[in-house]
């Protein structure tokens, strides 16, 4: 047995399609010294990549995925191991085929290529269809298929070749040594490898890895059933591997894609079935492989039915047989998104993840980027592996969510749907207060948030006419008119958010000044109580998060993040503090509740529990001090997230039910209510037109497109600063824009209500794209009660950034007019800020 | 044509085999179930006899609760009806199998004029019941078929020698016990998948004396060698393996 | 006494039979019982005193003399009847097995096939090959009788020195009409009676590294310079490259030669469980992690197409120039 080098750059563990492609992508940066290994042969080792179906389905509702595809697809055409076949999904139901009108919206929001057919089309394109039982398609002609294997040894192959890497097949990892919090060496069958880097690529034996080194990769194996029909006669004709379209029967959760004289069909509608990583057979043990289970048929029994139905002439030939029936695992997350970058847990210790063969050589670029210059040509935040909490990474969570989430993956997800498993996993003090006043909870980041409260339905009766209604089910599901109604009670009396989610860090020491000032594109250096909202920008200039810092002593800062970023930033902070120990970054989310108090009436109510000064001099506007309400020492800020006068008011988690009960008994004879995140979240910071990272804020738009600077730049140096100055000087290639819509009337009549994401279009329908290549899209709509209007946020080139353009966005694949209202951060609500100042 | 063939639910195996902790069974936590080759070949011979020459196919299995799919599997493959004799989940012995086997047979009203068994169980290949039931039941038997061909009234089947075939008649009612080979066993179709789970199954449960072939424990062997001698690479070998064959006078 | 089943062409007894009966005196030492033996159709037996028989039951009624299994079974089941023998001993070929079984059948003695080892005393314990010997079973055998058949290949035939001499006792009984009931009415000669996959020294086997059935072209110019058989794994004879008849493996032939030449066969267990009767294995296979390279003698790593040639030559060369 060949025996392992003693040292390697890095160590890549597993020769799937990741595996591989990452090889390949570190050695295309420059990287020398690599080493791959499985404990499979090659070029199978007996992973998911081995029995995967190979398609590659252009189509996703998130963007990065729609990229990552893009991305692969372009490299597997360059091996030569792509074949276009064409893609048909197919509606048997009303709903999926108002579904396939979303998503003919959605791919032309990506740049996706896509045809709406009638059931006739459909039946020209595959004239094996029973038309009968359709109701229309929507054909995806770039989609294909990929010899997966064959790409993954054509690119180790190239690393091999340059002398960049060197494999061994049959090896298996024992164990990974810690030093320091950092990767240290591995140890194998053949041998110890002091590496500074190792890789997990090894799919649904990821986890298992992780664990010898302390890490999580929080997937789980899932079974995913697929049988091969054949010979199918037909098929015969066609000649080579594929002549027909791979069909996705989208109401039945399922595909039929020919593999030469045979028809490959799977299922994502069974019973989720989930196994664990320590149970996957060895290689030994298995018949196939380790990820090819056997088959449990009853569980596809119903799916042969649909199938038939589907396909009765070609499935229903007596002559064909099933020649290969599987259980194939695959991996699944919580959230469905692949796991990519450095563990949050182990330094120098990478995860490439839950990806799929159409992600693979994308994902593998990705990592190369990532690793070699500490970002990539994508926003990441979605597939980054930092974007789990600890709760996240538990079995437990992993578990509830991925057994809810299977049935997912071909199902019809509202954009706002919410989770039924793995709930109440983060609770802020005021959640009975909350459940006692009604609370609709969304989860953030596993907090449990108030998005309305069902005790303000009476506030209906105030404002009714005031407010737009939702008839249709689809845009009002995950809504209610009550949040305009808390919106506007809130612009007119006082309201009071639960935002205990948010993420806080404390920068302290005497390098806490520096610390801050490296990472902030602001100046930090002012005066200690001054609040800095600022983006912070990656080492290649891009936005890597939005935060509000405060000057909390001389050396000391609070950084606070939102929920759903707090994973990542969190990650971002620590890797940023300087090596001397003269920095210390203390997670302060879980000592402290944060309760926000704004509008008219915020100061009145504040006058009657605390006797601090909390005028305009006593705290001023992007402010903080420590305060006392009652019993509780209060650490107040001032600013406003939703345009009105008021605090955040942070307290420690065991006060902060007091805190709630004081501001709620004060608030009493100024009409207070509790508002919820639908008004702090979308209603109220969209009337502001301000910017929501994930949203409007990402690694793809930069901070002069956001409107996210100022004017001029500080002369001390942070993170991005040299790309930051470059950007300044280039010509803007789109500005962040404002929308109203002018008329919501659809052709039936029914007014409709867009939710984001939407393709924003020219006058004659055509897409927008900037020089860059973007296409302009709906990130953020949300309703505007305070203007009665229906607002929409996009990002448009500088010739159609004018105030008075007029355009279209396409929703469910109608066209509604727009007019830009505002270019750059300027508000269409009070936009001059008179009602923050109080 | 009134065919009985009599299979066997077994662990579908791969290269390595664990045992279970009380040593007495296959650890198959993450095994499928099948039957042996050779039975599969006795169910393509009965389907294509029956289809041939009109008729009905029965398979049988004396096994746990769960050989209900492997007949399911029989019965998607042109078998018409399953019967489980079930036991409590031991093994048992080739006699009492043979006896279940019997008793079922002699309380059938039509009686079989064909009855098909794999030469021998994938597993416990004891190669005996097929005779057991031919013996119990008086009827002629041949073994280890690999041709065959029926007759009315009689039976052709050849056994393979090391030089070609033996050729045996018989009269029917017989039994045989036939190999791999005899035929390509089908896939079957997914109208077929999905009409088994419409076929009758009888259930019956196996009432047997004591075993006279007594399991104690499994054990897997030790594994041989410490690997080979690898005499080179390519056709740079060719001389070393010359010198083996002469050194083992094969040239 | 112990009673061994003698399977033989015309006398001449079978290699299998000679392993089977050094598992007999082995028993025969143990328990102080002496050695029978019983041999249907005629012959000269007397090499079987070499091999520390004690008395030979011969039946060799004309109605016999076709090999028919009930009518055989029945003359053996007569000599346990009146002979009362503790145990009872073929080789487990297909005819041994069978024969066995049958005997089983009528006297009601139990039997344990493919025995790799026999412990007699009570309880009476044998060690038997399940899965073709990828897996052990100890078991107990009950009963005053004990039939069982000995695993192929498991042991070492040998002579015995200063042997006594061998009584014969002949059973000329006829055969029961009823018990002729399936027999062998003719005999089908397919391969040359020359080398085949049971007599070969060396036997070439071919696996999916082949690729075609054209592919076997080099195994077979190779098995016809050095007098050997050409055999398939189950993928070249599934895949319709070779017939089935020369699968070596689980279901196909159990063979034993002095060297078997595995040419691009990975080495599944069903495919070792067909020859590790070979004295010597050589694995040539393109891939080094072949897990047939664990268990083999000898190995070379690279392409049959290119090796194989190149030894036929070579072989070519060498017998040319001796």
């Amino acid at each position: 047995m060949t025996s392992a080098p003693s040292h390697a750059r890095v160590v890549i563990i597993g020769a799937g399609i990741v595996g591989n492609s990452v090889s390949y992508h570190l050695h295309r940066q420059g990287w020398r010294d690599l080493v791959l290994l499985d404990k499979g042969p090659f070029p199978n080792p007996g992973g998911s990549t081995g029995h995967a179906s190979n398609f590659c389905y252009p189509i996703d509702y998130s963007r990065l995925m729609v990229q990552i595809t893009r991305d692969s697809v372009r490299q597997y055409k360059e091996l030569g191991v792509f074949r276009e076949s064409g893609g048909l999904e197919l509606a048997r139901s009303e709903e999926n085929a108002r579904e396939l009108l979303r998503r003919a919206s959605a791919a032309k929001s990506w740049d996706v290529e896509a045809d709406l057919l009638t059931p006739v089309q459909v039946k020209q394109m595959m004239p094996f269809v029973n038309t009968d039982i359709i109701r229309g398609g929507l054909s995806f002609p770039r989609t294909g298929v990929v010899d997966s294997l064959r790409a993954g040894t054509i690119m180790r192959e190239r690393a091999q070749e340059a002398g960049a890497l060197s494999i061994f097949p049959n090896t298996e990892v024992l164990g990974v040594t810690i030093r320091n919090g950092r990767i240290h060496s591995v140890r194998t069958s053949r041998g110890e490898i002091r590496t500074e880097y190792l890789v997990i690529a090894c799919g649904v034996w990821s986890p298992r890895i992780a664990r010898m080194a302390g890490a999580s990769i929080p997937l789980t194996p899932v079974v995913h059933q697929m049988i091969s029909v054949g010979p199918i006669e037909e098929f015969a004709k066609t000649g080579g591997e594929i002549g027909y379209p791979i069909l996705r029967d989208m109401t039945a959760l399922m595909y039929e894609r020919q593999n030469g004289s045979d028809m490959e069909v799977g299922s994502y509608a069974h019973r989720p079935i989930l196994m664990a990583p320590d149970d996957i057979p060895s290689i030994e043990e298995s018949k196939l492989s380790p990820t090819e289970l056997p088959f449990t048929k009853e569980d596809f029994e119903p799916q042969m039915a649909h199938a038939l139905e589907l396909l009765p002439e070609l499935l229903g030939d007596e002559r064909a047989g099933i020649q290969y029936a599987i259980n194939g695992l695959l991996s699944l997350t919580p959230d469905g998104a692949p796991l990519v970058g450095e563990t949050p847990e182990v330094k120098g210790l990478w995860s490439a993840a839950a990806v799929w063969v159409k992600e693979g050589p994308g994902v593998g670029r990705i990592v190369g980027e990532w690793m070699t210059q500490g970002d990539t040509e994508y926003d990441t935040s979605e597939i980054d592996i930092a974007r789990f909490y600890p709760y996240g990474r538990t079995k437990s969570h992993v578990i509830s969510r991925t057994s809810e989430g299977y049935n997912r993956t071909y199902g019809i997800v509202h954009p706002r749907e919410q989770w039924s498993s793995s709930r109440n996993i983060r609770l802020s003090p005021f959640h009975g207060r909350e459940v006692e006043a009604g609370a609709v909870f969304f989860e953030t980041a596993g907090w449990e948030r108030p998005q309305w409260y069902r005790s303000n339905e009476k506030l209906l009766s105030e404002y009714g006419s005031r407010i737009q209604m939702r008839p249709n089910e689809w845009d009002s599901r995950w809504w209610s008119p009550i949040i305009s109604a808390e919106h506007l009670a809130m612009r007119d009396r006082v309201g009071m958010v639960d935002l205990s989610a948010f993420a806080i860090f404390d920068i302290t020491g005497p390098g806490a000044l520096d610390c801050t000032q490296r990472l902030a594109v602001f100046q930090m250096d002012v005066p200690v109580g001054k609040a800095v909202y600022t983006p912070l920008l990656t080492h290649a200039g891009k936005m890597k998060s939005d935060v509000t810092i405060t000057r909390t002593a001389e050396d000391s800062f609070r950084i606070v993040t939102g929920g759903a970023q707090g994973g990542i930033d969190g990650k971002w902070f620590r890797d940023c503090l300087p090596a001397d120990g003269s920095v210390q970054l203390h997670d302060m989310t879980a000592s402290l509740c944060t309760l926000g108090l704004w509008g008219p009436s915020a100061r009145a109510v504040m006058q009657a529990i605390s006797a601090d000064d909390m005028s305009d001099t006593g705290l001023p506007f992007s402010h903080a001090k420590q305060i006392w309400i009652g019993p509780v020492p209060v650490w107040a800020l001032r600013i406003s997230y939703v345009g009105e006068m008021g605090w955040e008011l942070y307290a420690s988690m065991e006060q902060g039910r007091l805190l709630w009960d004081m501001v709620w008994k004060a608030g009493q004879e100024h009409g207070i209510v509790p508002v919820g995140i639908g008004v702090y979240g979308t209603s109220a910071r969209i009337e502001k037109s301000y910017r929501l990272y994930g949203n409007e804020l990402d690694m793809e738009y930069n901070a002069y497109e956001s409107g996210l600077t100022r004017r001029s730049v500080k002369k001390q140096d942070f993170i991005g600063k040299q790309a930051y100055l470059k950007q300044a000087s280039e010509e803007l290639a789109a500005s962040l824009c404002t929308l109203t819509v002018d008329d919501h009337t659809s052709h039936t009549g029914e007014p409709r209500f867009m939710l984001g994401r939407e393709p924003v279009l020219t006058l004659d329908g055509k897409p927008i794209e900037d020089r860059l290549g973007r296409r302009s899209f709906v990130t953020s709509a949300g309703t505007a009660p305070s203007l009665g209007k229906h607002l929409l946020m996009t990002y448009l080139p500088p010739e159609l950034a004018v105030a008075g353009t007029k355009l279209k966005v396409e929703y469910f694949s109608e066209h509604y007019p727009v007019t830009v209202a505002v270019v750059g951060p300027a508000p269409l609500f009070d936009p001059s800020n008179e009602r923050m100042k109080g | 044509m009134n065919i009985l063939v009599c299979v066997k639910r077994v662990p579908d195996t791969g290269a390595r085999v664990e045992i279970t902790a009380n040593g007495r069974a296959i650890e198959t936590r993450n095994l499928g179930f099948t039957i042996s080759p050779h039975e599969e070949c006795a169910v393509e011979e009965a389907a294509v006899i029956a289809e041939k020459l009109g008729g009905s196919c029965t398979v049988l299995t004396v096994g746990p609760k769960d050989a209900e799919d492997q007949l399911r599997d029989c019965l998607a493959k042109g078998m018409d009806r399953g019967v489980l004799i079930e036991t409590d989940g031991n093994e048992l012995d080739p006699g009492q199998t043979a006896s279940a086997i019997v008793g079922f047979v002699r309380a059938q009203r039509a009686p079989f004029d064909l009855i098909l068994f794999g030469s021998e169980s994938a597993d416990a290949a004891n190669y005996q019941i097929g005779i057991h039931v031919a013996y119990a039941l008086d009827l002629p038997c041949v073994t280890g078929v690999k041709r065959m061909s029926v007759q009315t009234g009689s039976v052709t089947a050849k056994q393979e020698t090391r030089t070609g075939f033996d050729v045996y008649q018989a009269q029917l009612p017989a039994v045989l016990t036939v190999k791999e080979g005899l035929n390509l066993p089908r896939h079957p179709s997914l109208k077929a998948t999905m009409g088994a789970r419409k076929k009758p199954v009888e259930r019956m449960r196996a009432e047997v004396g004591p075993a006279s072939l007594e399991m104690v424990r499994l054990s897997v062997p030790a594994e041989k060698g410490s690997g080979a001698e690898i005499l080179g690479e390519g056709k740079s070998a060719v001389p070393r393996i010359v010198d083996l064959l002469e050194e083992l006078r094969l040239i | 006494m112990i009673l061994a089943f003698i399977e033989h062409d015309r006398g001449a007894v079978s290699s299998l039979t000679l392993q089977m009966l050094a598992a007999a005196r082995a028993l025969s030492a143990q328990t102080g019982d002496p050695l029978h033996a019983i041999a249907g159709g005629g012959g000269e037996f007397q090499q079987l005193e070499r091999q520390g028989v004690a008395h030979l039951h011969c039946f060799d009624h004309e109605s016999l003399h076709e090999y028919a299994p009930t009518a055989w079974a029945r003359c053996i089941s007569r000599v346990i009847e009146q002979h009362k023998p503790s145990i009872v001993l073929a080789a487990a070929t297909d005819r041994g097995n069978e024969l066995m079984a049958w005997t089983a059948a009528i006297t009601g003695v139990p039997l344990a096939v493919n025995c790799i080892h026999v412990r007699p005393g009570e309880p009476f314990q044998v060690i038997r090959q399940r899965y073709g010997g990828s897996l052990l079973e100890e078991a107990n055998l009950h009963g005053s009788t004990r039939m069982l058949t000995t695993a192929l290949h498991v042991f070492e035939p040998a002579e015995v020195e200063n042997a006594l001499p061998m009584t014969v006792e002949t059973i000329s009984a006829a055969a029961d009409e009823k018990d002729r009931r399936a027999r062998v009415v003719s005999r089908e000669e397919t391969q040359s009676a020359g080398v085949n996959l049971h007599t070969a020294r060396v036997v070439v086997g071919g696996g999916r590294g082949v690729g075609s059935a054209e592919g076997f072209r080099v195994l077979e110019e190779l098995a016809g310079v050095i007098n050997g058989a050409v055999g398939g794994s189950r993928v070249a004879t599934n895949n319709g490259w070779r017939p089935h008849a020369v699968q070596v493996g689980l279901t196909g032939n159990r063979i034993a030669p002095v060297l078997y030449i595995a040419c691009g066969i990975s080495g599944a267990i069903q495919h070792q469980v067909g020859c590790k009767g070979a004295k010597r294995i050589l694995v040539i296979n393109k891939d080094r992690e072949a897990p047939f390279f664990r268990r083999a003698d000898h190995g070379v790593i690279g392409d049959l197409h290119e090796i194989l040639p190149a030894l036929t030559a070579e072989i070519r060369k060498r017998k040319s120039a001796g």
